[in-house]
């Protein structure tokens, strides 16, 4: 017999309740029962970091999360950063210093950033090359990505996010 | 990809778990789940239930209990990383867990389940078994106490029977002053280390060494300490001649061999790890005492 739960969880800001079955991960359910596609599932064996997203403001892997956990919890993906007339300053700096090609591995990148940046404001490069060292990119290699990260950084300081 | 089916359980006592333990067949607990969960998406470990200990509130603390520190099976890796209570008293561990995954994965990873998942080159192994730690096991039959050295039996495998789990673990820190280092090698940074040499000394008046604690993890199946070593270190000063009769006793012991590093570069690795480590571990203590 299939274990089937419901819960009641927000994903950037909006409340959902959804019944699942317990065995499926977050992202999973992110991707098919939200249709919240920005998250994208590489390894599924908490390896790549595509599937990073924040849960009550930590970074995670998705794929290492089942869905019940979340439960009254606060989800936060690349869907509630920025949208394409509004960036947030982060995904404004990876357009400007090309710190994605393929853009598979972005959302985790950005997720990822959005931690580290929140808790590091003023990071060197060798911070940022540490802070996405759980992110793998196959194609635009890295050097664009932390460009991109150290040009948020200091927009950020310049202009701070309201709310 | 997703596991087999289970039936969830969310338990928010350790009474609770230590009954629902008790009761049902073919259960796991679930902690941090950064191993166990790729492990049942793979399905190299299907269940019929699912015992979630992320709710039990009771099993997450950081606390300093006189000379010793207790921590909760529990406790978040990220929450000892963030620990002004262990960077004062242990600074080594927050220098293993920089070595531990990554921020994502320490932020949900823990320290009970790290125990008991016992990689052979788990870093919060090697730093328990290097401080002597005892460990706290419940059951729906009561509590037992036991050491670290105890509890890791064999590869991959603790020390417990049907039905009990790791409530906790607790350890004397070692006087202010004291020395430590923690080195290890891995492909990449952040990747399951190869072999990891973690060192804790003190000194006397005369600077000579008057305590030391080696404990290797990735050479063989469990963490080990190099006890003999250890008592030889005594009264001598924690210069090359040291480091190095250390450093030899670390390469002659039993190592793994598997289709990526062989045995001979396991004990080349402990031998190179461990001369570092000492000789890390000695000049902090020789900064701290001047």
């Amino acid at each position: 017999m299939t274990d089937r739960w419901r819960i009641r969880l927000k994903v950037n800001g909006k409340e959902y309740e959804r019944e699942i079955e317990t065995r499926l991960n977050l992202a999973d359910f992110l991707r098919h029962e939200l249709l919240l596609t920005g998250t994208h599932v590489g390894c599924e064996h908490g390896v790549c970091g595509a599937c990073t997203v924040l849960v009550d403001g930590q970074s995670l892997r998705s794929c290492l999360m089942l869905a019940v956990q979340a439960a009254g919890k606060e989800i936060a993906t690349v869907e509630g950063l920025g949208d394409p007339e509004n960036l947030h300053p982060l995904q404004a700096a990876f357009r400007e210093h090309h710190g994605l090609q393929c853009g598979y591995c972005t959302p985790g990148m950005l997720m990822t950033l959005v931690e580290f940046l929140r808790d590091h404001p003023d990071p060197d490069e060798a911070e940022v090359r540490e802070a996405i060292s759980g992110n793998l990119c196959r194609c635009t290699g890295y050097q664009g990505i932390v460009d991109a990260a150290l040009a948020a950084a200091a927009s950020l300081r310049e202009n701070p996010l309201k709310g | 990809m997703k596991p087999a089916p289970f039936t969830y359980h969310d338990p928010t006592s350790a009474a609770e778990v230590a009954e629902l333990l008790g009761r049902l067949d073919n259960s796991r607990l679930l902690a941090g789940g950064q191993s166990l969960m790729p492990l049942m998406n793979f399905r190299y470990v299907v269940v019929d239930h699912l015992i979630d200990l992320n709710g039990v509130g009771e099993l997450a603390y950081i606390r300093r209990e006189g000379p010793r520190l207790a921590l909760g099976a529990m406790t978040r890796q990220r929450d000892l990383e963030f620990s002004p209570e262990i960077a004062a008293a242990s600074p080594i561990i927050l220098e293993a867990l920089g070595q531990v995954g990554h921020r994502q994965t320490r932020n949900r990873g823990t320290f009970g389940g790290s125990l008991c998942h016992l990689d052979p080159s788990a870093e919060l192994a090697n730093i328990a078994l290097l401080h002597d730690a005892e460990l706290e096991i419940l059951s729906r039959d009561g509590s037992r106490r036991t050491s670290m050295g105890e509890f890791a039996k064999g590869f991959m495998t603790p020390d417990l029977g049907e039905g009990e789990f790791l409530a906790g673990a607790s350890f004397a820190a070692w006087p202010q002053g004291h020395g430590w280092a923690f080195e290890e090698f891995s492909r990449r940074r952040g990747d399951f280390a190869i072999v990891a040499s973690g060192v804790l000394l003190t000194l006397d008046s005369a600077g000579a060494i008057d305590r030391a604690a080696i404990a290797l993890s990735g050479v063989g199946p469990i963490p080990v300490r190099l006890a003999e070593a250890e008592s030889a270190l005594k009264g001598q000063t924690p210069g090359h001649e040291a480091c190095r009769a250390a450093a030899i006793a670390a390469s002659r012991i039993e190592a793994m061999e598997d289709a990526q590093v062989g045995a001979k570069y396991r004990r080349h690795l402990a031998r190179i790890l461990t001369y570092r480590a000492l000789e890390r571990a000695g000049a902090r203590a020789r900064r701290l005492s001047e």
